[in-house]
């Protein structure tokens, strides 16, 4: 990957397991500005938890996780959500609130603790609620929001929280092919303004067209990682998934599909 | 959002001043300035320093239990908790019915349920977090089990009771403000709570609308925030329960209504939940002891019926509370 200063992100050596199971074993990853890493795997494999350990809020088994240089630890809860921020799979909502008064939670990091939320969040908060089209649904409430209306308020949440390193689980759950396509360009758009991004995906065709780089997971502890163009061919996705991939490309858009 | 806060504070201000006019004798806005002008009248002693300690102590209670209701159902990301979910008050009646029991009265009384609300809150913790997880799912059920507990313990206490003492301990068991005395600890506790909690209201809206993980990312040191949640609630519930009994239904109904009104945006509802909560117990407590003068209704009793139908009622309406 491109070398500069020190990565936005550094994983060492690491080691992920849930009870006798094993993820990932010495596992080396390192994320500068500008890269995008796609995380493909079957089910159960463990994108996920590989994830939140990248995000802090899982410790490794093994290795240690660096975040701007520095382990989590060091950087605090306040300051490491300044640099990173992370999207997760589940969403509930217990109790009723405005969709602006969600999507300024991103603001929180950023502010002081008896500083109230300005015109600067604010109007942040209403540029990000713009950018996944839910500008005219501020005031609603985020319980009446349908499934695809609240992931890309989960979107928005995350571009709020503007933070140099998004690792995203599943962004494209819930979403449409028109609004999938929008959520992944603009997170590449923040990745060539500077920012790094590692995200799970199912769709390998749409891991190609995104990303830089690619780590695939096989379920027993082995793992790959490398550019994307030498990871996501027919071959080795067939290998990935256990299934035969067939590649197509259609207007210089690659798909994969099932054999 | 500021003038609704100024609404319940108003509230609050008026069902004071309600408790302390009505009763056997009712005081007129005339004897009222003569108070306030510092005459030393049969109605000045009666207001002041019969039914004002009285009021402040209701007050502070309804505060501290609905404080505590909210926190609680923060905490557990769960808008059905109330104060009493994880045990707290069952301590606190095995403590004090053991006393009861055992002919002790007064301080001694207070220190047992008070101890014995300690011991549980202490119990839960320990016990919810064995394996370190120390999920919401774990908590809530470790409590309610260590709550069941207690309520066998009751039952058998009350069970093995000689009559003369069974009248105390339903009495205690159903919440009554006539044995406090003194308000000024009370509200003193009120006031560190708030200067303690307010800081970290932010947190703890991200913590109850968002959950564990997203609240860390966003920046949250959930595991200290969730301690301190836990600790203060409890500890809130200990003092309130200790001084006035088990009153039900104010530490779940009232964060309800209040963030009908204000939303769930913690830095408002806390502070607007402990001034309708307070209010709320003072207005329930003049109406216990005028209702069907000169009897006196335990003012846990009168909560719960209002209590029930008003959240049965919020219930059918729609589940959005």
């Amino acid at each position: 990957m491109t070398m500069s200063a020190a990565p936005l992100l550094e994983a060492r050596q690491i080691t992920l397991r849930i009870d006798a199971r094993v993820f990932c074993r010495d596992l080396d990853i390192r994320l500068f500005p500008g890269d995008s890493l796609v995380i493909l795997g079957r089910n159960g494999a463990g994108k996920s938890t590989l994830l939140t350990a990248l995000a802090g809020l899982r410790a490794p088994d093994a290795g240690e996780i660096l975040l701007a240089g520095k382990p989590y630890a060091e950087h605090g809860a306040r300051a490491a959500a300044r640099r990173r921020s992370w999207l997760g799979q589940r969403r509930d909502d217990p109790f009723a609130a405005r969709v602006l008064e969600t999507v300024l939670t991103g603001r929180h990091p950023h502010l002081g603790r008896w500083q109230w939320e300005g015109t600067a969040d604010i109007a942040l908060a209403r540029a990000a609620l713009a950018e996944v089209g839910l500008a005219e649904m501020a005031e609603r409430d985020v319980r009446t929001l349908s499934g695809g209306e609240r992931q890309r308020l989960a979107i928005a949440t995350l571009f709020t929280q503007d933070a140099p390193l998004m690792l995203v689980d599943e962004p494209l759950a819930h979403l449409d092919m028109n609004h999938q396509i929008a959520a992944l360009t603009l997170l590449s758009g923040r990745v060539r303004r500077g920012a790094a991004l590692a995200s799970i995906l199912h769709d390998p065709g749409l891991a190609a067209r995104f990303h830089t780089h690619a780590l695939f997971m096989y379920g027993d502890g082995e793992s790959e990682i490398g550019r994307a163009e030498d990871l996501l061919v027919p071959k080795k996705l067939s290998r990935l998934y256990g299934h035969p991939l067939l590649k197509a490309t259609v207007d210089g858009h690659v798909a994969f599909v099932p054999a | 959002m500021k003038k609704r806060l100024i609404a319940l504070l108003l509230l609050a201000l008026a069902s004071l001043g309600a408790a302390l006019s009505v009763g056997s004798l009712e005081i007129s806005l005339a004897e009222w300035m003569e108070i306030l002008r510092g005459e030393e009248t049969l109605a000045a002693d009666i207001a002041l320093k019969l039914r004002l300690p009285r009021a402040l102590s209701g007050f502070a209670c309804g505060a501290l239990l609905a404080i505590s209701g909210a926190l609680m159902q923060s905490l557990l990301r769960n808008p059905l908790a109330d104060p009493y979910i994880l045990g707290v008050s069952g301590g606190a009646s095995v403590g004090a019915l053991c006393a009861i029991l055992l002919g002790l009265g007064g301080l001694l009384l207070d220190a047992f349920a008070f101890g014995g609300a300690l011991a549980v809150l202490l119990l839960v913790f320990g016990l919810a977090r064995g394996d370190g997880s120390w999920t919401q799912t774990r908590l809530l059920l470790t409590g309610v089990m260590v709550a069941a507990g207690c309520g066998a313990l009751v039952m058998f206490f009350m069970s093995v009771a000689p009559e003369t003492r069974l009248r105390g301990m339903l009495f205690w068991l159903m919440g009554d403000l006539g044995q406090t005395a003194n308000p000024w600890p009370l509200l003193g506790f009120l006031g560190f709570l708030l200067v303690a909690i307010l800081p970290l209201a932010r947190e703890i809206t991200l913590l109850g609308g968002q959950g564990m993980e997203s609240a860390h990312a966003l920046g949250v040191d959930v595991r200290r925030l969730r301690r301190v949640i836990y600790f203060l609630a409890a500890l809130a519930t200990a003092i309130a329960v200790t001084s006035a009994g088990v009153i039900g239904f104010v530490g779940l109904v009232v964060p309800h209504l209040t963030r009908l009104v204000v939303g769930n945006d913690q830095r408002v509802l806390l502070p607007a939940a402990a001034l309708s909560g307070g209010a709320l117990l003072v207005i329930a407590d003049t109406l216990a002891r005028t209702l069907i003068a000169p009897e006196l209704l335990p003012v846990g009793v009168l909560t719960a019926l209002l209590g029930v139908p008003v959240f049965l009622f919020l219930l059918s309406r729609r589940e959005t509370p």
